[in-house]
């Protein structure tokens, strides 16, 4: 198996750590010729969404990405990678890859002052470590969306079909059950 | 408690930096430039009135911007906004917090408010980003509570010879650290003037316990790039951008040389046909070095 890490801005380091400590092999992700690699599955990591759908398009590397995740790929984003992967984001026009029946409010929980860490249950795991920076969270999210994790009444973690999000990171902490959860979708 | 939650938002604060990674901070002094940073790819702004190389040649006494200018930038962009204070300029500090800014740079670039002391960075909630020369000087930052490192480099000049020394030399003393004997550290603690543990994890982790980005003196996408192959995690670009003939353009080369700074053929690509680069002064050139301000 192989994993894909857009590695183009933001914590992709992280998410490769955390594969690297379940014996995942991956790969970066920062050019069109990287996608010459084929792979199971594809992790779009935390960072500034703005940055990274700008280069993801600039880079040529949008279009052969939707094409896979549209094709069933199971793909994975955690914070920004959420947004781009959203059907909506509140207040604006522009989406990116669209491929998950959600709404989602950028920076929802304020500016870095309103960054925290919490604990709370992941359906079917149980209660697990969830680090929330600068994060955004699900507005609505449309009857076919699985909902995995609530915290305060904001959707936070949902699945639909091959994609799952997270408004948290948990490629920041040192739990890695959620990459285990993916894995085993990709399997 | 109380210890338990400033451990859980420095942990959060150095999460932040993590999520820079990669990307550039650009310099901005109005709305509209910050917009032109945020469409051109910039991962956050650095929200001041007058950018290092203005300061330079404007001289005089150079302090926090006027939250009021600063909170337009905040209302134009939705990327994080950082801003400058003095060194050991802790009520400027308390301001930016009460505005609440993503990030304080305690920065070299604005004249010193206090020869002796930084400001105890453990007592705020928002994070603070530091220069450094060397790894002492890092090691002392993140003492006092910064939860990210860049290099001092030489602010405004657009001569990028200073950055690379501090990564170099930065990355060397790191290399030097990892290679000592268990029995060594003490010693080399004394030395460095830096507490044990924080040297000691630079012993088993091969780098600094925060995000390391490189700063002063970046003026093309050349320059960006040869920072992140000596080991820098983002870069910050002040004067290069809006100080050349075509921020956008350049702007956005920058940000992709960041990206892909390993590849030879992308850099060559995107620095072509950019406009006229910063004009520059030579270090030798240089009446202040703003460098040797808060070691």
């Amino acid at each position: 198996m192989r994993i894909g890490v857009l590695a183009l801005q933001g914590g992709f380091i992280e998410h490769i750590q955390m594969l690297r400590s379940l014996q995942v092999n991956s790969f970066e992700i920062r050019k069109k010729e990287d996608l010459r690699t084929a792979m199971d599955g594809l992790i779009l990591p935390g960072g500034e969404s703005t940055v990274i759908g700008k280069l993801l398009k600039d880079l040529k590397l949008f279009d052969p990405l939707k094409e896979q995740i549209q094709n069933g790929l199971p793909t994975f984003g955690t914070c920004a990678g959420m947004i781009l992967l959203a059907r909506k984001i509140t207040g604006t026009d522009t989406t990116y890859f669209g491929a998950i029946d959600i709404e989602v409010k950028r920076n929802a929980y304020g500016r870095q002052l309103g960054s925290f860490f919490t604990e709370a249950p992941f359906k079917g795991i149980g209660s697990i470590p969830m680090t929330f920076i600068r994060a955004p969270y699900i507005e609505r999210a449309a009857p076919e969306v699985e909902i995995l994790s609530e915290v305060d009444n904001r959707l936070v973690a949902a699945r639909q079909g091959n994609i799952l999000v997270t408004s948290y990171h948990p490629e920041l902490t040192t739990d890695n059950r959620i990459h285990r959860y993916f894995i085993e979708q990709v399997k | 408690m109380q210890t338990e939650i400033t451990k859980q938002q420095y942990e959060l604060n150095k999460n932040l930096a993590q999520m820079l990674k990669g990307g550039v901070i650009m310099d901005v002094s109005t709305p509209e430039q910050a917009r032109i940073a945020e469409d051109a790819g910039a991962a956050a702004v650095m929200a001041l009135e007058r950018i290092p190389a203005d300061i330079r040649a404007a001289g005089g006494v150079s302090r926090m911007s006027d939250p009021q200018m600063i909170r337009g930038i905040q209302k134009a962009v939705s990327i994080p906004v950082m801003a400058k204070v003095r060194i050991g300029h802790f009520v400027e500090a308390q301001i930016l917090e009460a505005i609440e800014i993503d990030y304080i740079d305690e920065s070299e670039v604005l004249s010193p408010a206090d020869d002796k002391f930084h400001i105890d960075k453990s007592q705020f909630k928002v994070p603070f980003v530091c220069g450094a020369k060397n790894l002492g000087e890092a090691l002392r930052r993140i003492a006092e509570g910064a939860s990210m490192i860049r290099t001092k480099g030489e602010p405004g000049t657009g001569d990028v010879i200073q950055a690379v020394r501090h990564m170099r030399a930065m990355t060397s003393e790191i290399r030097r650290i990892q290679n000592l004997k268990e029995d060594e550290l003490y010693y080399a603690a004394k030395e460095l003037q830096v507490p044990y543990e924080l040297l000691r994890s630079v012993h088993e982790n091969g780098k600094l316990p925060v995000v390391n980005f490189a700063a002063g003196g970046v003026a093309t996408p050349a320059d960006a790039a040869l920072m992140m192959q000596l080991g820098a995690e983002g870069v910050f670009v002040g004067s290069g951008i809006f100080k050349s003939g075509n921020p956008a353009k350049r702007a956005q080369a920058i940000v992709k040389a960041v990206t892909n700074f390993s590849d030879p053929a992308v850099l060559a690509e995107i620095s072509a046909d950019l406009g006229e680069a910063m004009v520059g002064i030579n270090e030798s050139e240089i009446q202040l070095l703003m460098a040797e301000r808060g070691i």
